[in-house]
């Protein structure tokens, strides 16, 4: 029975896998730099999933987690020399210590106050980053182009005996990071620690009097979801090779709490269609308008509509049509 | 007289939980009518179906017409509501909870209003200023009543008024509504647990069960019947 | 000595700023229940439409001021009526999400109608300062806690003694009572949104002088908002404004005596107060403990 329950998403992995790594060959190098960015987004917003859509706590802040991931990498590669690969496991760390960290006191926190709280936090993120000048480079920030720790950032690496040009590496290096914490995060939620935290989110109450640790998977579900969008925040760096104060401004935190969202809380399989949304909608809007704040008209007007129509997003949708197509299928029955 | 207020059919429900099951009653102009049961009844839930509080189906009509819509529109058409734990605004003074109770009045003499109410309760005179929430459980029901007067409602629904009380509060909440009945004509609709209490004050009385009209009759006939002797009265 | 009350009525002034922003937000909170993240964006909106008015269409300062209190009130109402109040009763996360919406939305829109350019805004008080017991004030500063003032005692008055403010006071505390009493909660509740609309109008004004006209304007006054709202109390319409003077004061003497702070900190100091406030009391200083019924 569970054999079978897992069935069809890993079917689904493996053919989106397969997807992912087939793709580079047939777009241009520009769309596969769109497309890395589409897997960067995917990584922060299957953490931001874990704690908005599993445990319920509204974080308009996963920006500032990003910055870190992204400064972290940043002063690890310029002043540290470390190899860029190897940083992002680290920014990750530090992300995720400093989610878990604030998990604790955010516990107090309930709702619209968390919110609150980490909307406050994203947006006077850039003005401490621009404070701590000698850690940070200040307003100037840190640039990551051309330096020798930067892989493939001037030759073309070598991968299997074949040249990738910067922009191939960089979606595939995005790709396989997204793919792997798409598993994890599948892992993690499946099961006794998956349940434990649906509960939480269901009704606090209920959850406790039933014996789950609330105040463990909260601020766990807080760590683990800064540490996806501190790897993303890493790669983000990498990818565009420069950290200041504005990389991570709070337009980005609301991004992400869109794009989870638009793919429909709670579950993976939307997820994607989150990422895109946050990646290609100034392109499309663009293509409406070309004004400025237009995309801006758009993305909001979508939002709004989206909570009349779509609450839960692409996965109700696809939860719906899925429903519709069984009860097609049982009414034309054998 | 005829009849002010008659419901006819009325079903109601709370999500899948199908509470009235198709209620006929009916209340005459200067009549005390009360409706009892146990809990679970749905006794309350006929008087929210009635000021609109809940969604229902069935008929119901209010002095000849149709009553449709909700409870500001069942306010405005001259029925006033006591919901159950009183409805009082705990964070605004007794003065204000009184203004609020005249809120669907035109006239602008809220004062001489006031006076009238604080006829059958002195008491409100003195502690106009103080914040209601402070009341006693007695005081905030005697409130309660008072500000739907400020309304010169037509009909009274009154909702458990006994909830949470002791008995001789409740004696005393009763005497009242029986002498408002009396002198005023105030046509009242009570909802109550206590069927003793109740009885002696109505003249009337419907038996709720699991939503449905199980009997019904002058308090005389009920206060005899086996059933509702047993049941209700504890005898 | 003269340069600390100089600092100080200073700090009132653009204290004065976020308390008419912060009682903004109370009153939504109040009566809905929501925390109204675009608030500061209806604001900016405001404010640009006041200025369009006297720059370009030559109105003077005071009667764009009124006119654009009017139109912010029918917006802040029709914002209520059509998009928030379908979404009232959805989850938490689609509230945030709706006025995450709007924020986004409608800072669009002023940049689409307005374009982005950074603009110098004309103040309505004339330059020059006012000695008062041997502090010089600028008449800017007076007049800003002037205009501050003078609204935030009309709308007391307006709660305090008209029938008006009395329903909307109940519709806000306990709207299933108020119904029963005839009060057609909706209309209060987006009677308190319009109101509110125009309060973030005042703010927006008024800071417009001295932070200069740009689709941004608003971003960081309302943390400061924000700050000032949580501060006194999220529910408390006193505390907004006691919490929006203090957080003016308190904000400019620290950034002006503690040289760590100084004028780049002053954002994530607010931060600050609003985290150690929501951890500590977080019903604020006037705000009533809730109980939370299971």
């Amino acid at each position: 029975m569970r054999l079978r329950r897992s069935l069809v998403p890993v079917a689904s992995f493996v053919v989106l896998a397969v997807v992912v790594a087939v793709v580079p060959s047939f777009v241009s190098e520009f769309r596969a730099q769109q497309l890395a960015y589409v897997g960067i987004y995917l990584t922060a917003i299957i953490g931001l999933n874990v704690l908005t859509g599993y445990t319920g706590q509204i974080s308009l802040g996963h920006g500032a987690f990003m910055a870190v991931g992204g400064y972290t990498t940043a002063i690890l590669m310029a002043d540290h020399g470390v190899k860029d690969i190897w940083t992002i496991p680290l920014a990750g760390l530090v992300a995720g210590t400093a989610g878990f960290l604030f998990g604790i006191p955010a516990l107090r926190l309930s709702g619209l106050y968390l919110a609150l709280a980490t909307f406050a936090i994203a947006v006077s993120m850039p003005a401490v980053l621009k404070r701590f000048e000698g850690f940070t480079g200040g307003g100037t920030g840190i640039n990551l182009f051309g330096i020798p720790e930067l892989t493939a950032s001037l030759t073309p690496v070598e991968i299997l005996g074949r040249q990738v040009a910067f922009n191939d590496w960089l979606y595939y290096l995005s790709w396989s990071i997204a793919l792997v914490g798409y598993v994890v995060a599948w892992l993690l939620l499946r099961g006794r620690s998956g349940r434990a935290l649906r509960a939480v989110r269901d009704s606090e109450t209920a959850a406790q009097s039933s014996g789950v640790s609330l105040a463990r998977y909260k601020t766990l579900a807080f760590g683990v979801s800064a540490a996806y969008a501190g790897v993303a925040g890493s790669l983000f760096a990498i990818a565009t090779t420069y950290v200041n104060p504005d990389t991570f401004p709070i337009a980005l935190s609301i991004l992400l709490l869109v794009g989870v969202v638009v793919g429909g809380l709670g579950s993976l399989v939307g997820l994607i269609a989150g990422a895109v949304f946050i990646q290609f909608l100034p392109t499309w809007s663009q293509e409406v308008s070309k004004s400025p704040g237009a995309p801006s008209v758009v993305s909001g007007a979508l939002l709004i509509a989206l909570m009349f129509v779509l609450p839960m997003g692409v996965a109700g949708l696809i939860e719906r049509l899925r429903l519709l197509t069984r009860r097609i299928y049982h009414r034309s029955g054998p | 007289m005829s009849a002010l207020l008659e419901l006819d059919g009325v079903e109601a429900r709370y999500g899948p939980v199908q509470a009235l099951r198709g209620i006929t009653l009916e209340v005459a102009e200067g009549e005390v009518v009360a409706v009892l049961g146990a809990n679970g009844a749905g006794k309350t839930t006929a008087l929210r179906a009635i000021s609109g509080t809940v969604r229902r189906s069935g008929r119901i009509s209010f002095g000849g017409k149709p009553l449709h819509g909700g409870p500001e529109a069942v306010a405005r058409a001259g029925i006033a509501h006591v919901p159950e734990g009183r409805g009082t605004f705990t964070e605004l003074s007794v003065l204000e909870n009184l203004r609020l109770g005249a809120y669907t009045r035109r006239e602008r003499n809220v004062r001489a209003d006031v006076d009238r109410v604080a006829q059958w309760f002195p008491w409100i005179r003195e502690r106009s200023g103080q914040q209601a929430g402070t009341l006693s459980g007695g005081e905030q029901q005697m409130l309660a009543l008072a500000r739907a007067l400020m309304a010169r409602p037509k009909l009274l629904l009154l909702d458990e008024p006994s909830l949470g009380l002791a008995p001789m509060i409740v004696r005393e909440i009763f005497r009242i509504v029986g002498e408002l009945n009396e002198r005023e004509g105030l046509t009242v609709l009570v909802v109550e647990q206590d069927a003793r209490i109740a009885l002696r004050t109505a003249a009337r009385a419907y038996v709720l069960e699991v939503g449905r009209v199980a009997v019904e009759g002058t308090s005389e006939e009920l206060q005899e019947n086996e059933s509702v002797r047993r049941s209700y009265l504890g005898y | 000595m003269a340069d600390f009350l100089q600092q100080v009525v200073a700090g009132l002034a653009s204290g004065s700023i976020y308390a008419s922003l912060a009682l903004a937000l109370v009153l939504i909170h109040r009566a809905t229940g929501i925390i109204n993240f675009a608030q500061g964006e209806m604001a900016t909106l405001s404010t640009y439409i006041a200025w369009t008015l006297t720059v370009n269409h030559g109105w003077g300062y005071w009667p764009a001021f009124v006119f654009t209190l009017g139109v912010s009130f029918l917006g802040g109402a029709a914002v209520h009526q059509t998009v928030i109040r379908p979404n009232e009763k959805g989850s938490v996360l689609r509230v945030v999400i709706v006025t995450i919406g709007l924020l986004i939305l409608i800072n669009g829109l002023v940049t689409w109608i307005w374009g982005g350019e950074v603009r110098a805004v004309e103040s309505p008080f004339p330059d020059g300062t006012t000695e008062i017991a041997g502090v010089a004030i600028t008449t800017a500063d007076i007049g800003t806690i002037a205009v501050v003032l003078a609204i935030v005692v009309l709308l007391w008055a307006l709660f305090q003694y008209t029938k008006l403010g009395l329903a909307m006071r109940a519709a806000a505390v306990n709207p299933a009572e108020a119904r029963l009493v005839g009060v057609r909660v909706t209309w209060m509740l987006s009677f308190g949104w319009g109101l509110a609309a125009a309060l973030g109008a005042v703010a927006g004004m008024l800071a417009a002088p001295s932070v200069f006209l740009d689709p941004n304007l608003m971003a960081a006054l309302l943390i400061y908002a924000f700050a000032a709202a949580v501060l006194g109390g999220i529910d408390s319409p006193i505390g907004a404004v006691v919490g929006g003077l203090t957080l003016g004061v308190g904000l400019n003497l620290i950034g002006t005596y503690v040289d760590f702070v100084g004028a780049d900190l002053q954002l994530p100091v607010a931060l600050l107060v609003i985290l150690v406030v929501l951890l500590v009391k977080p019903t604020g200083i006037f705000g009533k403990t809730e109980v939370r019924r299971v």
